[in-house]
């Protein structure tokens, strides 16, 4: 029999938050180091909030704080909503532990939505305590929970009211926020924020405030409840404009999708005149994979990352390439940067606004219009505009992130990893083009895992109203004034200053400002112009205008301006790739329009994202981070050379100039930096314990030798 | 004499190297895969085809030396019907081919297929390669990077277990190995002509590498004779326990049979095998599972259909991985990173042989050179290893690309040398400090691995290119190298000394080195140059601007001190162009 030690004297306690409650805990519970398959591990206690489960190492120290820590999700901390699937190991067996537990099991592993894996052996625990740590687990992780339960409303109610910070983040939140953005994008000549929707009498789906083209009367966007009225997402430099629209569903009724037919042909004539663009179509239910489809490739996907341990590692090692094409998670990708392409080829080459469909607008649009809008709009590659385009496509949008999340357990068949699709797809173009990014691929990362972090309201909605009617509801009173939740944008939330500098890209390429002197800071989020592609200047307006309406007549004539939906598969099909190769032989401007490449090699694994658990997966002192590093190191050093070089002229002293500080011997960094919490301490180098699968079809030649000679003298 | 009433002198531009002499030139079509038929005028050297588009928008070049081509065919008939369907067909041994269309009158195709093959086969033809006739300079003599004797001192070898023997030096032990080699101390000379009788074409195992701390070294041979009948040699037993003991510390010698255990036990039948338990019972044998020179031919060729001329698009990993080109690479980094443990942190000398000791013995001792000793690391210690581990003791260059040889199904070529370098770029992929020469470096020598231009990979042994006078009539790649060193240094290089560096012979780092295999693809081909070492460069540059001001304002701010005279400089205008992004 294994010695059980007893827990040590000193009491370890969990750090809770404001709001949370401890729900029940296990003593000598043994953590396992997820390592080399060994059994080696530590004995702490494991308790269960209703925020998160954690794991209080008994042995654990303080003074080996890392370099990136999260504040509010500690190492060994998984919150309710991160945990993915709990399974119980009876007798060396895995069985999924879901509902009503009859038997208990010795061993808990619990696999996170971010990719971690915790193994916990319960076999020294106390049989009431694992009795109850086990179904407390269970029950407030798997289980369906009311909206009204989530950790998200006991911490705004308790916590003290959180003010954030100076956040240059536009929300979306308010009618001003809508017309600076049509100023920034110089869209005000043709379409308009409305207040339609105050009171949410058009839709709950839809936010309080949207742009539509200005023809747009308020009696139709009421008519359907805002289904089949092109809503604006963003204009280009040369005044083509992204738009969505949410369908109509399926109508039995002949009558009504005969109605419905003449509203849409009144909506289309009517956007279709000048100053309108022509205008394109795109059914993304149609050009897309579904959301089931997505939802099934992510689930397989994910799976190739969830690893028990090293012989699981080394086993899926052979087979890897084929088993990630077999999810299809990297194709999705693939198609979904592709379509972002054809959009902004109709946008940007043929002047032509795009009007992407879908049943509700608020998944795949949310993708395509987001993309496209990093690929041409360099301001959303800096951290607030990416910021502000999140809250406004998806947050403020509707995207139903609370049932895409399934952060309720309410259903599965809503749950789909759409945002994560578009994080994917935006760490493609991030890894390609490392200067274009205000943001790193970290930032990606961390903004991945804050999907699961209960104290934001940002991905706890489904939509605006949503939000608007639980925060205004009586039950809320919270004891210091006004009722508020907190923004994921708030960086500080989550990272001190040190850690939030590695969500800073040190490569990003920033625009060469204008004369600093003439920006007032109260207008600062006005500004934003600044950063757009240059446009064709104003003093050409006129003459633009009136070359766009004969191009417009001339196309009229021609007949065909909107023909039923017209895809991008009518236009000839050497157009995108003319588009796409065109660009691609040209020198890339990082401020400009930025084309993803799509071929088989260019489409990879977010490695940070998907590997940083795991241990065998890492490079002692290699992978990216040690480039990254040097360029850190340089630019500490120009920094200090710049401060030398002010005290030179303010003061006239003279200094040492050999006293400069000289490369920092910084620490050999793992490849899993910043996430290296798991770090091998060990030099042994990973090898494979996987076996050489036969090459069937080459028989013949593997059995050959090198060159054939015989070599025993003697039978000759 | 200038043939078709060409005008050289006019054509200044092509370039061409000293000794490099024209022979012809014809208008002909280029069937680019990526572009279309394109219209140009191609002129045949004695080094190289070139081309050169009519029209200008784009300039279409092809600058090929006549060294990377495999394979001449002619396509299409004097009967053939379809527009450009008529002309030549090249096969390169650099991932790609070349497709010419020409006009069927005449005998231009007759002419132009019969200069190629001239000079594109020297062996062939019993001509000279283009080395013998290459008259550049350099401001590097590349044939002074490499003398055993100061390797071996670096080393710190001759030493009280370990000495040099000349009993090679006129190749009479052993004609594939070179004339200067290190064995145990306690071993005659006599002792080593016993031993190389019961290894393969007398290849007896030698020092490669000798580690600093453990003492524990890494040694190459063949395999032995041991044959059917299992025979026995009683002075290669004893000759591997005088190794064992030269480190003495560990029981047992590792050795690793870099083949599959398959595959050792059928060499039997042919005279070969392995170092029985029975016979050899202080050592330990491992299997590394590689396989032979054909199985990595047949890899690379599937590798090229899905990659040239068009990547495979849809089912681009399955296709990749049905290739097995990088499984095979990833079996390579693993015996090497489990022969370098071994003599690392197993204090265990090693023994590395495969069925002759000149292809995968190659790649393991210079890989796992590579990943203890970081010397190897660096440009010269690169060129050293090259030239110590695959061109002193034996790799078949020759065979292996087949020089200047027509006989393009050769069942002796296999691209082992560029699996070798394809594995040192992964580990610099893994590690992009770590290395101080850059991809560039690793492609250039895979250039002239075919070139012909240079002396360095022609022949099988060294013997050979001491009859051949290689050294005294050709040039080295190392010179061209040398001389333009910055061009091949990675700026993010850290030096670090006695740093063991394994790579993670892992399929989730594992990539396809597209900026090698598919660079002829211009849909493919990677941003150059890379941002990220650009951004580095000028950062650097930055710096040192920096530094050189701040010395001359301290000067000057000395000298104020002494005038007390205050002049206004443009300090503030100096910061505001210094607004760097933190």
């Amino acid at each position: 029999e294994i010695h059980i030690r007893e827990p040590t004297e000193k009491e370890v306690n969990p750090h809770l938050l404001p709001g949370e409650l401890l729900l029940c805990e296990a003593s000598t519970v043994y953590k396992y180091i997820q390592e080399d398959g060994s059994n080696r591990g530590t004995y702490g206690k494991l308790v269960c909030t209703n925020f998160k489960i954690a794991f209080l190492d008994d042995s654990a120290s303080d003074d080996n704080e890392p370099q990136f820590k999260n504040k509010i999700v500690g190492e060994n901390d998984i919150t309710l909503q991160c945990v993915d699937q709990i399974y119980g190991v009876y007798d060396e067996k895995k069985k999924l532990l879901t509902g009503q537990l009859r038997k208990y099991p010795e061993k808990l592993i619990i696999y996170c939505k971010d990719l971690r894996v915790f193994q916990f052996c319960l076999r020294y625990t106390k049989e009431e305590e694992v009795k109850r740590i086990v179904s407390g687990i269970v029950h407030h992780s798997q289980t369906p929970k009311l909206l009204k339960r989530l950790f998200l409303f006991s911490y705004a109610s308790a916590a003290p009211n959180n003010i954030d910070g100076r956040n240059q983040t536009v929300m979306f939140d308010t009618l001003e926020d809508w017309r600076d953005e049509l100023e920034r994008t110089k869209g005000t000549v043709k379409y308009k924020a409305v207040t339609t929707n105050e009171g949410y009498k058009v839709s709950e789906k839809l936010p309080l405030y949207f742009v539509v083209p200005i023809c747009i009367s308020e009696e139709s966007i009421l008519k359907y409840e805002g289904r089949g009225i092109p809503i604006w997402c963003w204009s280009c430099h040369n005044g083509a404009a992204l738009l969505k629209m949410s369908a109509f569903p399926k109508e039995q009724d002949d009558s009504t999708s005969q109605m419905q037919k003449a509203f849409l042909d009144g909506i289309y004539k009517t956007i279709s005149k000048p100053p309108y663009e022509l205008l394109k179509m795109d059914d993304l239910s149609s050009s897309l994979p579904s959301l089931q489809d997505i939802q099934t490739a992510y689930t397989r996907f994910k799976q190739l990352f969830l690893i028990d341990n090293c012989t699981d590692f080394w086993a899926t090692d052979v087979k890897w390439f084929s088993l990630l094409e077999s999810t299809n998670w990297l194709e999705i990708i693939r198609r979904v940067l592709k379509k972002a392409i054809e959009v902004a080829e109709c946008l940007e080459r043929q002047h032509t606004n795009v009007l992407l469909i879908e049943e509700s607008a608020t998944d795949l649009c949310c993708v395509i219009s987001s993309l496209v809008q990093v690929m041409m709009d360099s301001y959303s590659r800096t951290k607030s505009g990416f910021q502000s385009l999140i809250q406004k496509e998806w947050v403020i949008g509707g995207h139903g992130f609370l049932d895409r999340c399934n952060h309720l357990h309410k259903s599965e068949k809503e749950e789909a990893p759409v945002f994560l699709l578009l994080l994917n797809c935006v760490w493609q173009l991030v890894q390609q083009y490392p200067p274009a990014f205000e943001f790193t691929e970290t930032y990606l990362t961390v903004l991945s895992d804050s999907l699961y972090v209960p104290i934001f309201s940002t991905f706890f909605f489904n939509s605006q109203h949503q939000k608007d009617t639980n925060t205004s509801g009586e039950s809320l009173k919270t004891q210091s004034g006004p009722f508020r939740f907190l923004t994921v944008w708030d960086w500080s939330v989550q990272f001190d200053p040190k850690a939030q500098a590695f969500l800073n890209n040190p490569l990003y390429a920033e625009k060469p400002r204008p004369d600093k002197s003439q920006r007032k800071s109260t207008r600062f989020k006005h500004q934003r112009q600044l950063s757009l592609p240059l446009t064709q200047t104003k003093s050409s307006t006129k003459r633009g205008f009136f070359r766009e309406e004969t191009d417009h007549l001339i196309k009229n004539i021609l007949g065909k301006r909107i023909g039923k939906l017209i895809n991008s598969s009518d236009e000839p099909p050497n157009s995108f790739r003319e588009f796409y190769d065109s660009w691609h032989s040209k020198p890339v401007d990082y401020h400009g329009l930025l084309l993803p490449r799509i071929n088989g090699p260019d489409i990879k694994v977010w490695a940070q994202r998907y590997l940083r658990w795991i241990p065998e997966a890492q490079l002692h002192g290699g992978g990216t981070i040690a480039t990254a590093a040097k360029i850190l190191d340089l630019m500490e050093q120009v920094q200090s050379l710049q401060v030398k070089m002010d005290e030179e002229h303010s003061q006239a002293i003279s200094g040492d100039v050999h006293s400069v500080p000289m490369l920092r011997k910084s620490p050999r960094l793992s490849s899993l930096f910043p996430f290296a919490l798991l770090q091998r301490q060990s030099v042994k180098p990973a090898l494979p314990t996987s076996t050489w699968k036969d090459l069937e079809d080459e028989d013949d030649l593997v059995k050959r030798d090198d060159e054939f000679v015989d070599l025993s003298g003697d039978m000759s | 004499t200038l043939k078709d009433g060409t005008n050289w002198e006019q054509n200044e531009e092509i370039p061409r190297l000293p000794g490099e002499t024209r022979v012809t030139d014809k208008d002909v079509i280029y069937m680019c895969p990526f572009n279309g038929p394109v219209k140009g005028r191609v002129y045949i050297t004695n080094y190289r085809l070139y081309l050169r588009s009519v029209e200008n928008d784009p300039v279409v070049v092809l600058n090929v030396p006549l060294g990377v081509i495999s394979r001449i065919e002619k396509m299409g008939g004097a009967s053939s019907r379809g527009e450009n369907s008529y002309g030549l067909d090249i096969t390169c041994k650099d991932m790609r081919n070349l497709r010419f269309a020409l006009k069927q009158e005449g005998h231009s195709r007759r002419d132009i297929f019969e200069v190629l093959t001239k000079y594109a086969f020297p062996q062939s033809h019993n001509s000279l390669f283009f080395a013998f006739l290459n008259e550049e300079k350099f401001s590097e003599n590349g044939w002074m990077v490499y003398n055993p004797m100061s390797e071996y001192r670096r080393q710190g070898l001759p030493n009280e277990r370990w000495r040099v023997t000349f009993i090679n030096e006129h190749y009479g032990l052993c004609d594939t190995y070179p004339s200067l080699l290190v064995v145990p101390y306690n071993a005659t000379d006599d002792d080593l002509k016993k031993v190389a009788a019961f290894r393969s074409r007398n290849r007896i195992p030698v020092l490669s590498w000798i580690h600093p701390e453990t003492q524990a070294v890494i040694m190459r041979c063949s395999q032995p004779l041991v044959g059917m009948s299992g025979k026995r040699n009683k002075d290669d037993e004893r000759y591997l326990d005088i190794i064992r003991e030269a480190n003495g510390q560990i029981s047992k010698l590792t050795i690793y049979d870099a083949r599959p255990n398959v595959n050792a036990v059928a060499n039997k039948a042919t005279g070969g095998g392995y170092e029985g338990e029975d016979a050899y019972p202080n050592a330990e044998l491992f299997f590394l599972d590689i396989h032979n020179i054909h199985v990595m031919r047949e890899s690379l060729k599937k590798l090229k259909d899905i990659v040239y001329p068009n990547v495979e698009e849809s089912h681009w990993l399955s296709s990749l991985e049905s290739t097995h080109w990088l499984e095979h690479i990833k079996l390579v980094l693993t015996g090497a990173i489990q022969v370098a443990d071994k003599v690392s942190s197993g204090r265990s000398s090693v023994l590395v042989h495969c069925s002759d000791g000149w292809d995968r013995t190659a790649q393991l001792t210079s890989l796992a050179m590579l990943m203890l000793d970081s010397y190897y690391r660096t440009i010269e210690g690169f060129e050293v290893l090259v030239q110590k581990e695959w061109i002193s003791f034996g790799h078949k260059f020759a065979s292996r690309i087949g020089h200047g040889d027509k006989n393009h199904a050769d069942a002796d070529r296999s691209p082992i040398f560029l699996q070798f370098i394809d594995c040192v770029w992964q580990m610099s992929k893994q590690f992009p400090t770590a290395f101080e020469f850059n991809e560039q470096f690793l492609i250039t020598i895979l250039d002239h691995l075919y070139s012909c231009r240079f002396g360095t990979f022609l022949y099988n042994s060294e013997s050979l290119r001491e009859k051949e006078k290689v050294t005294e009539k050709t040039l080295s790649l190392w010179s061209l190298i040398n001389s333009e060193k910055s061009k091949y240094t990675n700026p993010f290089y850290t030096k670090e000394l006695n740093r063991a560096l394994y790579p993670v012979a892992s399929m989730r780092h594992l990539e396809l080195w597209v900026n090698y295999y598919i660079r002829w693809n211009p849909r493919i081909r990677q941003q150059q140059p890379n941002p990220v070492e650009q951004r580095y460069m000028e950062l650097l540059a930055l710096r040192d601007d920096y530094m050189r001001r701040l010395e001359e304002l301290q000067i000057t701010n000395n000298s104020k001190i002494s005038n007390s005279s205050a002049s206004s400089a443009s300090p503030s205008q100096m910061m505001s162009q210094v607004q760097t992004h933190f």
